[in-house]
């Protein structure tokens, strides 16, 4: 058969069994069902606007917000603009997010790592936390710590006294303050010298023990670094600091700093949470280094503290950061919760300004941005962390 | 060639010993898990401690200090609050649970019509468990039943105004019954849309894969309380005005695209782990794109990603107890709404009955859907395994 008979045979088969020609069809048909689509939704959009006299744009974020927030990190009042106290709520999401992502790590290694000891009864115990916290939802254990617990804590003439002159109350947690005086900067000058100076050791203590093979005690001379020099700075400055201890008054505790119990509650109930996740990711990590590797390390003489510093904690790690990752974004996403026990997250402020101005196509949109870039944000973080601790491959 | 003598050879085998004192029994086994080394024996003491000092609270607290029955709140107080009770005192409330039992099933559905909704967890029941149970026949009935046939019975069941069932509107519907109307919801609609946008992800169609990658990872990036807000606040600005929506539909709609978007990321997990050779044979078999992934591709992908399929269900019934912040009453919701809103069992221990109650309740339903997916992914595992 000569080549034009093979062309004129596929040239027949009819056009609605061609491949390019079907895909090509029904993305058509998907973009012309979906344009209408948004079409008609766009129109409906703007007709129930003009009917209930909302503008649209983002010229709202300038008005008078004229409500008050209970946690605040910057200068904020009820004559700031809506766009500033939707700055408030991200810093506070942020805060949250920030807070419990260290405790949720903190414990979630702990217990994850108290899931796979020799010892029956650790074992036992990391497994009910585990279980326990991992099938009840987050937003009851913020409520159960908010109403449940929090709110029983005895009224402020019977604050519960804490070490360090801190105090316990339903009004929430608070702690003394640290005033800062003139001469703070040497304080910070001593930590940037003394990171620097440890940067500059471990490099040359690295270069030797590759050279050489004697080994330098990179630990504690890092500690005796980073604790003494500021120290030092601290001792020469004079003592710069002034400790404000929160005093009982008839009606409330006066000075210190006030960690309210909206926060505590979502803090407290997210770490735990999200903790018993990052527990099993911590264990499946370390299950998922191959034996051999504890008695490869066990045969080139490594003692176990340092093998697993070496040998197997580098090889987990590279298993366990992407979940890590994605636990850390669902945290994220979870402060949001804030909003059922009235902590002033992004959330629950937007939710403010949409019930005082009616723009929800804008708040919805803002809200979109800001928690997908949070996300992006942390993804990329996490990844670049992740090409670092990936060992290089052949 | 010269002779052995073999003689040190033994001529008889040594009779079996028992093992060493050592090495079994109680006191080995304790030795060995509990006391190996002088960190593990500081652990387990400090453990034991922890232990004989909160197991007695919680138990107390649970059983055995706590009020079984009274019929308001008074019956929960200490003295100094104006109850009986010796001052100090600290336990369950269980009569609240008691009295409030209904409403934390039904919300506030008609008590006359409540047989309704007890007929429809029946059904549930007796549809779910020959579904779940290996053994038992007849599989693909079952699953026609329950999954197309059911949705339409419950639905004439719980809403009725047709077929001589009296119309109960949605608002008076709350409890456990919301919550597991709103999860079923989601799994039957997540699960074939989200097969559908893992499809679309990894299709060769530029605009569908497109189209997918931006519905997901959108979906995915934001909290479940800004898609229910979404679906709250913005679906009634997008449909023609006069025309409105259920509020319990609108958070199905939230929840189930939620849902789909996570379920779409578990089910494309699924689809990468099949070998290429399995998508080629299927072509040179001559099948057309349908029947190469629902004869051959979906059902080793499915089956390969059961436990994350569970995982998603497991976080989306947990997820249900969000609507509470758009104001409807699932459990946690009724819970809070009667701990907070109403007098007659303000009681500073009512607030924790309530949520332990309500704890237990999530506890058993998650718990029990993550020891069957483990089982299912055990007996599932006849390949892939090594």
């Amino acid at each position: 058969m000569s080549q034009e008979a093979i062309r004129d045979d596929s040239a027949r088969v009819p056009l609605i069994y061609d491949p390019r020609v079907r895909s090509a069809f029904f993305q058509v048909l998907l973009v012309v069902l979906l344009g209408f689509g948004i079409w008609w939704i766009v129109e409906n959009t703007i007709e129930n606007l003009s009917r209930s006299n909302i503008s649209t744009g983002f010229g709202f974020l300038r008005g008078r917000a004229g409500f008050d927030i209970a946690n605040t990190l910057i200068a904020y009042s009820s004559d700031s603009s809506y766009g500033q106290a939707l700055v408030v709520g991200v810093l506070n999401t942020l805060v949250v997010a920030a807070a419990g992502i260290v405790t949720a790590t903190i414990i979630g290694f702990l217990v994850g790592i108290g899931r796979l000891s020799n010892n029956w009864l650790i074992r036992k115990l990391a497994t009910v936390y585990v279980e326990l916290f991992r099938n009840i939802p987050p937003l009851l254990v913020i409520l159960f710590w908010y109403q449940g617990v929090l709110s029983l804590l005895p009224s402020v003439r019977q604050s519960i006294p804490l070490p360090l002159g801190s105090y316990l109350n339903n009004r929430g947690f608070y702690l003394p303050s640290l005033t800062w005086g003139p001469g703070f900067w040497l304080i910070l000058a001593g930590l940037v010298i003394a990171v620097a100076l440890v940067w500059y050791v471990a490099r040359r203590a690295h270069a030797r023990q590759m050279a050489t093979g004697q080994q330098f005690p990179v630990f504690w001379v890092s500690v005796l670094l980073i604790v003494g020099l500021p120290l030092l700075a601290f001792l020469l400055a004079g003592m710069p600091v002034t400790v404000e201890f929160p005093q009982k008054g008839t009606f409330n505790l006066t000075g210190g700093t006030n960690i309210k119990p909206e926060f505590l509650s979502l803090y407290l109930a997210l770490s735990f949470y999200t903790a018993s996740f990052i527990a099993e990711i911590v264990r499946a990590g370390v299950l998922g280094v191959p034996r051999g590797q504890t008695e490869a390390y066990s045969a080139l003489g490594l003692r176990p503290g340092k093998g697993l510093r070496l040998v197997i904690v580098p090889q987990a790690m590279r298993i366990i950061i992407p979940p890590l990752t994605s636990q850390y974004l669902n945290l994220t996403k979870n402060s949001s919760l804030a909003v059922a026990i009235g902590f002033p997250d992004l959330y629950a402020i937007g939710g403010t300004i949409l019930n005082q101005t009616g723009q929800a196509i804008e708040v919805v949109v803002i809200f979109m941005v800001v928690y997908l870039s949070i996300s992006i944000i942390t993804s990329l973080l996490m990844n670049w962390f992740n090409a670092k601790m990936a060992l290089p491959e052949r | 060639m010269q002779e052995h003598d073999m003689s040190w050879v033994r001529t008889e085998m040594v009779l079996a010993q028992a093992a060493p004192r050592s090495q079994v029994g109680v006191a080995a086994w304790l030795q060995k898990n509990l006391f190996a080394s002088a960190v593990d024996t500081a652990m387990t003491l400090v453990a034991l401690l922890a232990i004989a000092w909160a197991l007695p609270h919680i138990l107390n607290w649970l059983f055995f200090d706590a009020v079984w029955t009274g019929t308001d709140r008074t019956a929960c107080l200490t003295t100094e609050q104006g109850g009986q009770l010796p001052a100090g005192w600290s336990g369950a409330c269980w009569p609240f649970v008691g009295s409030r039992f209904g409403q934390f099933m039904f919300g506030r559905y008609p008590y006359d019509e409540r047989w309704r909704v007890m007929l429809a967890g029946a059904l549930f029941l007796v549809l779910l468990v020959p579904l779940l149970i290996p053994r038992v026949p007849y599989k693909r009935l079952n699953a026609i039943l329950f999954f197309g046939v059911f949705p339409f019975v419950c639905f004439w069941l719980l809403v009725g105004g047709f077929l001589g069932l009296r119309y109960v509107e949605t608002p008076l519907w709350g409890g456990l019954m919301v919550t597991l109307v709103l999860s079923y919801v989601g799994i039957v609609v997540s699960l074939p849309l989200g097969i559908l946008l893992a499809l679309g992800r990894r299709s060769h169609m530029p605009i569908v894969k497109l189209l997918s990658v931006i519905f997901i990872e959108a979906v995915r990036g934001v909290p479940l309380v800004t898609v229910l807000f979404m679906a709250s606040f913005m679906l009634p600005l997008f449909v023609p005005p006069g025309m409105t929506f259920d509020k319990l539909l609108r958070a199905l709609i939230g929840v189930a695209l939620f849902a789909s978007a996570y379920m779409a990321e578990v089910v494309r997990g699924g689809l990468q782990a099949i070998p290429k050779g399995q998508y080629e044979g299927a072509d040179s078999l001559g099948l057309g794109y349908w029947q190469k992934m629902g004869f051959i591709v979906m059902p080793q992908a499915l089956t390969l990603v059961i436990p994350g399929i569970v995982n998603t269900f497991i976080g989306m019934f947990k997820d249900t107890t969000l609507v509470l912040i758009i104001s409807m009453f699932d459990l946690l919701g009724v819970v809070k709404q009667n701990i907070s809103g109403d007098p007659t069992w303000a009681t500073p221990q009512t607030a924790k009955t309530g949520y332990v109650f309500a704890a237990a309740i999530f506890w058993i339903f998650c718990f029990g859907m993550s020891r069957y997916s483990q089982f299912m992914e055990r007996r599932l595992a006849t390949s892939h395994k090594r």
